[in-house]
């Protein structure tokens, strides 16, 4: 599949969102951190596509949808690099970068078995740290340090 | 909403000092009747007897009656109640809760579900700050000053939390560091980051003996065998160091030993009886401490 081919894919949408260079291996956490198992909209979810920056990447098209940034920036949390592309009638109208939140409230999950959050209904609260260009929640509650992002419920 | 002490990090430097001088009257002042008509909670949602028993004493040295549980055997926890619903319904009974649970990062929710201070008794393997600050009180008392001590850690270093938690608070104070510990116990890097980070001088060791004679405090810890999911890491290590009056030749003469206690076999019993065993006054401290920590938090202080 040539690069070429995917840009069309891109742009095959006339309206919405597309999410692009996403690590392949991260795809399925970005479908679970914007919750699109349960999207009304029509979503095209590529995997292993050719990249020349990332090797292989992922893209999701999200027809008709448009995110806050606020729900965009948490794709941070499993892909810093990921670009947005916000599609109106075939065309690019807006590019965007997303931006690491400082504080991600009730989609990750603690590391730490004995955290608070694990066994009482607490949602959970973290601060985003960056230590080698890797992202890395630390915990408002139990203050341990979760250094893979686990979407909540896994 | 009111001010908790919930981690050593919520007190600012000027906040510690002055928790110190707040401790150093009620050590003066012993018992009074200032909390008088107050209700103190101490919900103990584990065992920790030592623990208990001093906030318990210190409430009551300030006038003040003290409810609460030390197990969750009979209470309703124990039929599922969940602890939002725990401490939403004492806090509306009492003027300040002090609690211990064994989950880490408990404390820290207890004070975002109610409107008056919580105070960490422990929570797991987190944080216990009222130990900290008897540290500094401690550490004060025996030094005349906490600016530029050099402090000899001893013993489990790398679950030992009372240990993360004095470095971090001894870190506004210019402090240097051995760290003493066998290799499977070291002090983990994030804290040595933590020092390099702020420019703390510290060296490590394998041997309780070499840097006795070279620091102000020398503070020994028990192995916790409830922290080691490995009971053959456990046994590898548990006897490792014991400190013994006949190795205390030559140590500086305003040295002195510390312990958060309980201990084992890590100080023999003949050291108790030398000018440098400070263990069972940083134990009594506790109480001066948790008395400045309750009418600082309820605002008398």
């Amino acid at each position: 599949m040539s690069e070429k081919h995917t840009q069309l894919k891109v742009s095959a949408i006339k309206d919405g969102t597309v999410l692009d260079h996403i690590p392949a291996q991260s795809i399925f956490q970005v479908i679970d951190i914007l919750d699109l198992s349960h999207s009304e909209n029509p979503v095209t979810i590529g995997v292993n596509l050719e990249s020349r920056s990332l090797g292989r990447k992922g893209i999701i098209k999200i027809s008709d949808r448009f995110f806050a940034d606020e729900e965009l920036n948490r794709i941070a949390l499993a892909a810093p690099d990921a670009t947005v592309n916000i599609i109106k009638d075939y065309e690019v109208v807006q590019k965007k970068k997303i931006d690491l939140p400082e504080t991600v409230v009730g989609i990750a999950k603690c590391s730490n078995p004995m955290c608070v959050t694990n066994h009482q209904p607490v949602p959970t609260r973290f601060s985003t740290v960056v230590d080698h260009k890797k992202v890395k929640l630390l915990c408002h509650y139990c203050e341990k340090t979760t250094e893979e992002f686990i979407p909540l419920g896994h | 909403m009111h001010k908790s002490l919930i981690s050593i990090h919520d007190f600012s430097k000027e906040e510690i000092l002055h928790i110190l001088e707040v401790a150093r009257e009620m050590e003066a002042t012993g018992s009074s009747k200032l909390l008088d008509g107050k209700v103190v909670a101490c919900l103990f949602f584990e065992p920790s007897t030592r623990t208990r028993l001093s906030f318990e004493t210190a409430a009551n040295r300030l006038g003040a009656r003290v409810i609460g549980f030390s197990d969750v055997a009979n209470t309703s926890i124990s039929k599922g109640e969940t602890l939002k619903d725990t401490i939403k319904m004492v806090s509306n009974y009492v003027d300040i809760i002090v609690m211990r649970h064994p989950l880490e990062g408990a404390a820290r929710y207890a004070s975002e579900v109610c409107d008056i201070p919580v105070v960490n008794a422990g929570d797991g393997a987190n944080q216990h700050p009222s130990q900290t600050l008897l540290d500094l009180y401690t550490i004060l008392q025996t030094q005349g000053r906490l600016e530029d001590v050099t402090i000899n850690m001893v013993g489990d270093l790398k679950y030992g939390r009372t240990v993360h938690s004095l470095l971090q608070a001894m870190s506004h104070f210019n402090p240097r560091f051995f760290f003493t510990a066998p290799d499977e116990l070291r002090l983990p890097a994030e804290y040595k980051a933590f020092m390099d980070a702020r420019g703390i001088p510290y060296k490590e060791s394998r041997s309780l003996q070499e840097h006795l004679c070279d620091c102000d405090i020398l503070y020994m810890t028990r192995v916790q065998q409830e922290r080691f999911s490995d009971p053959m890491e456990y046994e590898k290590v548990k006897d490792v160091y014991r400190l013994e009056r006949s190795m205390l030749q030559g140590v500086r003469d305003n040295m002195k030993i510390l312990h958060p206690l309980p201990r084992v076999g890590e100080i023999a019993a003949d050291v108790d009886d030398t000018p440098y065993a400070y263990y069972y006054k940083q134990a009594q401290n506790g109480m001066y401490v948790r008395m400045a920590i309750i009418a600082y938090l309820l605002g008398y202080k």
